[in-house]
This record gives structure tokens, sequence and C-alpha cells, in this order.
């Protein structure tokens, strides 16, 4: 029977399992993050005998975290700036049904949301290779861009839905042209919406893997996340320093989360269902 | 108003449209990335077909989407239900079960490999110590693909819990009061009044699924990359090695568009579920 204090029992042991599962792999992370070999070998489970740091030093030097890292912000702001700016007027001019054929333009980035990536990926590669542009972060960028940003559209889009048609009329009474409404009157109400996708964007470029292992390869472009698996060798691996390496690139995401979950959650949650 | 639209649109096409029509043609012809692509008719095709290794990949393709169209959504529903009835940490409890979605996959992969599946420092090393004989699923060829699934599984489950939580927020409350009062039952609740009334985002989920599991690309590089013995390769991986380890970029675009089949099938489906809500 649903409601009485026996099943409402039953719901929270089945619910705390669910978060145990949920968390199990990183405590596993934090806890050998700071453990020497031999100590994990003896059980990957106990508590560390001492806060041992070494591992995280030696994790930032050898995946070269300062650098790699910085690279990775660098690509990721670089992307979350071509979303919003490209972004934004697609979704308002989507959503006000400016243009003609709205329906076919709304449908195409519908479908590029779903593209798999090898559909592209092999002559953006060889062109992209023709023209010098491999290990650029900016040729990076827009690739994120041209993959991420229909997702975006189509968030951005639901905002700028919710607005008020007469807002837009009002300021069209009062002269103001085109550009003057959508970015003097519609941008700043749409300005949650900006945050959200600028949030998630930024999840999905600092944790992207396959692109940026392909087009950013040499020492000097690398992402974290891409030093980060080179750390593993085929037959010996470091775990304690490999788990210290994934705490450091793992916690400013964490942070953010944990500070503007709501942002995160409403927004992958609404960019996938309401598209 | 065009050009409001047209910055994104032309990246868009730039980037995604045009390679991918060039990933048609390339289909078509042998091409090493570097010296004249050759017009082949069916050949790549042909080779595909005969290959053993793209029937696996195929194969695990399509294990793939079955798994995911079964345990992860039962999960995601059980847990979203369990939501539903509680009064007191709902949102914490949401927000636990999201942080694997958040974590970048390469990281989720290592952690798995080695603190969990490892026979020397993870966990299944440590219970056989204790004498559960649990072997590393990566590293055989009957189970390194639900190894992967399961990591993938551990990553993934949470983003449907919060999803099908929202919906069912949208559920009447009477309607489940009065189903409580006639005295249904956890499951009875969910089979006659819950699901029914989330159908439209299951279902999307569920399209959505058929869509991811045939990208499924990371996970599998990452942890096995496609072994041992090829008995965890996908088509993305498999297009990949054909790709950059072999420079067969032809029989990549083939095995490509082999991916893009079963993605546009049920993208339609998706465009057309999409429109059939009245989104707009």
């Amino acid at each position: 029977m649903i409601g009485s204090r026996w099943s409402r029992l039953v719901s929270y042991v089945v619910l705390v399992l669910g978060a145990l599962f949920a968390l199990g792999p990183l405590l596993l992370m934090l806890l050998n993050a700071f453990k020497a070999t031999p100590e994990i070998i003896l059980s990957p489970l106990s508590w560390p005998a001492e806060l041992n740091w070494s591992n995280f030093t030696r994790a930032w030097d050898d995946a070269r975290l300062g650098e790699t890292m910085l690279n990775s912000a660098k690509v990721t702001a670089m992307t979350i700036g071509l979303v919003l700016t490209t972004g934004a007027g697609a979704a308002y001019v989507l959503a006000r049904r400016k243009i003609k054929p709205w329906k076919a333009v709304s449908a195409y980035f519908l479908a590029t949301t779903t593209a798999p990536i090898q559909l592209f990926l092999f002559p953006l590669y060889f062109g992209f290779a023709r023209l010098g542009l491999i290990n650029n972060p900016v040729a990076v960028s827009f690739v994120y861009c041209a993959m991420f940003s229909p997702f975006a559209i189509m968030l951005l889009r639901t905002y700028f839905i919710a607005i008020p048609k007469e807002l837009e009329e009002a300021a069209n009474l009062d002269g103001a042209n085109a550009w003057q409404v959508f970015s003097k009157v519609m941008l700043p109400i749409v300005s949650p919406g900006l945050l959200t996708v600028a949030l998630i964007i930024g999840l999905y470029c600092w944790n992207e893997f396959l692109i940026a292992s392909t087009f950013l390869q040499s020492k000097d472009q690398m992402t974290a996340v891409v030093s980060f698996t080179l750390l593993s060798g085929k037959y010996t691996s470091d775990w304690g320093q490999i788990m210290a390496a994934a705490m450091i690139i793992v916690l400013p995401i964490l942070m953010l989360f944990l500070l503007l979950q709501r942002h995160f959650i409403d927004g992958m949650a609404g960019g996938s269902t309401k598209g | 108003m065009w050009f409001f639209a047209l910055p994104a649109l032309a990246i868009n096409v730039a980037l995604i449209l045009i390679p991918a029509l060039l990933t048609v043609a390339l289909a078509f012809c042998t091409w090493d990335g570097f010296s004249a692509p050759v017009f082949v008719g069916f050949a790549n095709f042909q080779a595909m077909f005969a290959d053993r290794v793209f029937w696996i990949a195929l194969g695990n393709n399509l294990k793939w989407t079955l798994i995911f169209l079964t345990v992860p959504i039962a999960i995601g529903l059980v847990a979203a239900t369990l939501l539903l009835m509680i009064k007191r940490g709902r949102t914490l409890f949401q927000i636990v079960y999201f942080i694997p979605v958040v974590v970048a996959t390469a990281i989720t992969a290592r952690v798995w490999q080695g603190m969990i599946y490892n026979p020397n420092t993870g966990v299944f090393g440590l219970l056989s110590r204790f004498g559960i004989e649990l072997s590393d699923p990566l590293a055989q060829t009957h189970s390194a693909l639900y190894g992967i699934a399961v990591v993938d599984l551990w990553h993934w489950w949470g983003f449907l819990a919060v999803i099908f939580l929202a919906a069912l927020r949208q559920v009447p409350a009477e309607m489940v009061e009065a189903a409580r009062l006639d005295g249904a039952g956890f499951f009875g609740l969910m089979r006659y009044i819950l699901i029914p009334a989330i159908a439209p985002t299951i279902k999307l989920m569920m399209v959505m699924t058929v869509i991811w599991s045939f990208l499924v690309f990371d996970f599998v590089y990452i942890l096995t990359q496609g072994g041992p013995a090829y008995s965890s390769e996908v088509l993305s991986t498999l297009a990949y090695r054909n790709a950059f380890f072999e420079f067969d970029l032809g029989r990549a675009a083939a095995v490509a568009l082999v991916i893009a089949l079963f993605g546009l099938t049920a993208t339609f489906a998706y465009v057309r579920l999409q429109s059939k809500e009245g989104v707009n």
C-alpha cells in the first residue's frame, strides 16, 4: 500500500541505494587519489592512512594540467562565445517565425542534433588538414559550435517564445529597429537562458573527448581530458596519480554544478525533451 | 531577418552538412586522405558486408540498443516514481543522481577501469581475494561489451530519472491520490496511471536511446578500443579505426552511412513525435 509509513521507508531505502550507486565510483576516486599504489592494491575501499598529496603534484606535472586545463578553458570559452553570439539570433528568428522557412530550418537544426559525428568527421578532418587547421583551437571551437549550437538554439527558442509579443510591439512603436529590439529588449529578458546555455555548452566542451583527441593532438594544444587519458599505460598504470588527475579536472565542473544545479538540470532536461 | 539566423546556419552547413554530403560521396570512392579519391562504386559496401568485424560491430550496437531501451529506462522510471512519492529530499536525490551525468566520459571510464574492474587495484580484485570470484569483464570476449554498458549505464540513468520525474510532476495529483485511495500498489500505480500519463516522454526517450546507441564511442574507445578480439567493437569505433589507423576513408564512410541510416530512421520518428506534441 502506498503512503503508509512502511512503504515510505522502503522508498527511502531504494533511493539511498541509488544514491550510493551514483556516488560510489566518485568516492573511490576521492579515496584513492590520496593513496600510493601498494595501499590501493591492499584495498581500494580503505580510508587513506595519511593524506598523501604527492599523487596530485605528479598528476599536475605528468598530465601538464596547468597548460592543458588552460587549453580546455580557451576552447570552452571560445565555443561559448560563438554559440551565444550565433545561436541567440537564430533562436529569436525561429521563435518569432521571422523567416518563411522557419519550420524547415528548425527541423534541420533538430536533425543535426542527432547526426553521428562519424558522418561528418572524416572529410572535416582531412579538409582541415589540407587547410592547416589541425591543432588549431579556434577551428575546433567552430566545430563545437556547429555540433552544440542546434541544442542551444532549440533551448533558447523556448525562452524567446515565453516573452509576450506586446513587449516587441511597444518597442517597435517607439521607433526601435530590429537590431535594437533584439539586443536591447529581448536579449536582457532571456539572460537566464543564456546563462543556462553557456553552462551546458561549457560542460560539453570541457568534457568532450572524440573531437578533442582527433583535432588537438599536439602537446601544446591538447585539452585536459585528452592529456588525462594518456596517463595510463597499456600494462602499468599509476592509479593513485590517475585518480588525482581526475579529481583536479572534475572539481571545477562539480563545483559549478552544485552551485548552479537548477540551470544544468533544467537546461539539459528541457533542451532534449522540449526540443 | 535572415541575417540573425545566418551565422549559426552557415557554421552548421559548412562544418556538418557539407562534410556529411562528402561522406556520402566518399562511401563510393577509395581514398587514403591524401591522394585523389577514386570512384569504385559499391566496392566499399561489398568489402564491408564481407567483413566479419562489421557484423560483430552491428550486432553489438543492436545489443547495446536493447540494453539501453530497457535497463536504464526501467531504473529511471522506478527512481522517478519513488521520488514522486517522497516528501523530503527530492531535490537532493535529484542532484546526486545527476552528478554522474556531468562527469567527463574519459574520467568515468578510468575510474571504473582502475578502481572497480581492475583485478589488482579495483574492488573486483579485492572481492576475489575474499573468495568472490569476479574477473575483469573488460578483459574477456564474452563480457567486454556488458562491462562497458554498465559504465555507460552508471553515467546515464540519473538523466532519465530526472527527465521522468519532471514529466511525472505534470500528472494531476488528484489522479495519483484517487489511485492510492483505490488501494493501488506501487507497480499498479506505475502501470495504470503514471506510465500511460507520461507515455510521450518515455517514447521520446526511447527514440533518443536508439539514436544515441548507434553513436556510442567514448566508453568503448577508452575502455577496450573495441577489444579483446573485436568483441566489443561498435560501428563508430570501427569507422574511426578504418579512417585513422587504416587510412581507408571509403570504408570508414560506408560504415558511417550505416550508423547514419539507423540514426536517420530514429530521427524521422523523433521529428514526427516532436511536431505531433505540438511544441512550436
